[in-house]
């Protein structure tokens, strides 16, 4: 029988009336591994969570203490910016962290930035997140009050501020470098990378940028030990993570599972499978940003590493979307398209325009008036996004979100090439024949 | 009327007026204090802001700009880039369907048709089509100020807006920023 592993969200499940109140925090231990911790030296505790194996949440999964390391030595100020700006289409598991367990968030905000030996940390929060500012911001008065956070925290010598910034309402502010951008109060571009942000981050400062879930794990590693989180899950990708599943399943939700179990465990078994009875269609397995995947991947294991190498997308937030057999998938693709168009934010030639352009030929697609031509065009215009067409791709952009817009559109050409060309031939038949400029012209082609 | 050194008029109103209140002049000042640069803080000041204001208003932005030692042309050109912050009047209740993918193989475009069509001449309320505001578990969903509210059909969620409406549920603020005390 297969059953969630729950650690970081043990406690919210535990006591769903009140785990966000300091005290209800306290009896159940909170800031005890900040005690712990602040008896440890900073490169003990980098040691320790490196240890554990612990990769970032946010989507890229880099090694959190590696990259904690990779500050330069003796540079001060540094910062801490935490991303909780959780954009990712069908992801809402920071969502739940940070309205239902804010004080855990705190804590590994704190045992972190001592960690770091940074004295200002941010929690860039998703503008939207009403309650979740309320409640975030009420912990961290109390944290306050309590001395865990401010001057000579726990007598320590220690000192910490740590700000709540409210976004307000843009997906790529989520990017690590467009979140320092709009944490310093400018349009949430993202910039190019080198430098990174360990360093030169927010008012170019070395800065370390991590999730909200990574975030809220820290404390567990320091109390338990990194060789206990190391224990758990699979090859590479070690621990626990909350994964968000939604769409046509009977029990949407979060599910905090052991890294390494199947997609078919976690869809059918937890999630209840698919709503109404239906049969499955497609699946999404990290986001809007990753290819889609179908029936025949469902005894793969959540592995970050095999899902990229083997399955060619990514675990990515960790929201798996799934769809019934009715579904179309081009009015997903469609849907998809249409978010990256509105959130791309306009930096870089190939996604500003190519975006919209995927999105004003997938919406004649998927509502009866596309073209024979109309996926070639797309995978034509699409390898200059994303080169290869394929995962990882290759970048024409800045940032990510360039190349992800194609995701869709390449699991189209993946899986319903021919059925989606004969569909787009039986609509220009019913409408009649409208003489158009093909945009396949052999030079586009061979590029394909 | 306010005029370049030469004598043309700049075409900008000099209205002289005070967009804060003293009481979030001193919210603004403090959460100026907050960060280690000011211009961090145009983002808070601009809830703060449409807090008072219900949106962010021309003056808001001038006085905005004079409080961190920035021009007006870039507290606008961060304004204009978050789907949060309102240029213009809305209504008191800004109801915000998401239509992303979760919620739209669970009906979120036929509640947002029903929400649309129903409050189309209501100057209290303003829907908005917004993408996904992470509550997928709750398809179809919505905010009505930023609190969520989920699953719901476009009777219930008419049945909602409209106890909103008539103040049996305390809405919060345009930004969603706290409950009004009043």
């Amino acid at each position: 029988m297969v059953a969630e592993t729950r650690i970081i969200t043990k406690f919210l499940h535990e006591r769903p009336d009140d785990s966000w109140t300091v005290d209800a925090a306290l009896a159940n231990g909170a800031y005890d591994g900040l005690r712990k911790a602040l008896g440890m030296t900073p490169e003990e505790i980098v040691a320790e969570v490196t240890t554990s194996g612990l990769r970032g949440r946010g989507g890229a999964g880099f090694g959190t203490g590696q990259k904690w390391s990779f500050l330069p030595k003796d540079v001060f100020p540094r910062y801490l910016a935490v991303n909780g700006d959780e954009g990712e289409p069908s992801t809402f598991k920071d969502h739940m962290l940070v309205e239902r367990d804010p004080h855990q968030l705190i804590e590994g905000v704190i045992i972190t930035s001592y960690a770091i030996q940074c004295h200002h940390a941010f929690i860039y929060l998703r503008g939207e997140f009403g309650l979740g500012a309320e409640r975030l911001g009420q912990a961290i008065a109390e944290a306050y009050d309590r001395g865990f956070i401010g001057k000579n925290i726990l007598d320590s010598g220690f000192d910490l501020e740590v700000v709540l910034h409210r976004g307000a309402g843009c997906y790529i502010a989520g990017d690590e470098t467009g979140l320092l951008s709009s944490l310093e109060g400018e349009r949430a571009m993202p910039r190019i990378k080198p430098p990174f942000p360990a360093v030169q981050g927010v008012y170019a400062a070395p800065t370390i940028v991590n999730n909200v879930e990574t975030m809220s794990t820290v404390p567990h590693i320091i109390n338990r030990g990194g060789e206990w989180y190391a224990s758990m899950g699979v090859n590479r990708s070690t621990g626990t993570r909350i994964f968000s599943v939604s769409g046509n399943v009977e029990r949407p939700g979060n599910y905090e599972i052991e890294l390494g179990m199947t997609f078919r465990e976690l869809i059918y078994d937890l999630a209840g499978g698919i709503k109404d009875g239906k049969g499955l269609g497609f699946f999404i397995p990290g986001g809007a940003s990753s290819p889609w995947l179908i029936e025949e991947h469902l005894d793969a294991p959540l592995d970050m590493d095999s899902v990229q190498s083997e399955l060619k997308t990514m675990l990515g937030s960790g929201a798996i979307m799934v769809f019934d057999d009715t579904v179309d998938p081009l009015l997903i693709a469609w849907r998809i398209a249409k978010f990256f168009a509105h959130e791309s934010c306009g930096k870089c030639t190939p996604c500003r325009e190519g975006s919209g352009w995927l999105e004003k030929v997938l919406y004649r697609m998927s509502h009866g008036y596309g073209r024979p031509e109309d996926l070639d065009l797309l995978l034509g215009f699409g390898n200059n996004l994303a080169p290869g067409l394929s995962w990882p791709p290759g970048m024409t952009t800045i940032c990510q979100l360039g190349p992800s817009t194609m995701s869709p559109t390449v699991s189209l050409r993946n899986y319903w090439y021919d059925e989606i060309k004969e569909r787009m031939t039986r609509d220009t038949e019913a409408r009649g024949e409208i003489p158009v400029r093909s945009g396949t012209e052999p030079a586009v082609r061979a590029a394909l | 009327m306010e005029v370049w050194p030469d004598g043309r008029d700049t075409g900008t109103e000099s209205t002289n007026l005070m967009p804060f209140t003293p009481a979030n002049l001193d919210l603004a000042r403090a959460a100026i204090a907050r960060y280690p640069q000011k211009k961090s803080a145009v983002l808070p000041l601009l809830h703060l802001a449409q807090d008072q204001d219900g949106y962010v208003t021309a003056d808001a932005i001038e006085e905005i700009a004079d409080l961190l030692d920035l021009t007006p042309a870039l507290v606008l050109g961060t304004c204009s880039f978050y789907t949060m912050f309102k240029r213009a009047p809305v209504g008191k209740l800004v109801v915000s369907v998401c239509t992303n993918v979760s919620c739209l193989v669970n009906g979120g475009p036929d509640l947002l048709d029903h929400l649309q069509r129903r409050y189309a001449a209501d100057s209290d309320v303003t829907v908005e089509e917004v993408e996904c505001i992470a509550a997928c578990d709750l398809a179809p969903v919505l905010q009505v100020n930023y609190e969520f509210h989920g699953p719901l059909t476009g009777e219930s969620a008419a049945t909602l807006v409209d106890e909103y409406k008539a103040g049996g549920r305390v809405a919060r603020t345009i930004s969603g920023t706290k409950v009004r005390s009043s």
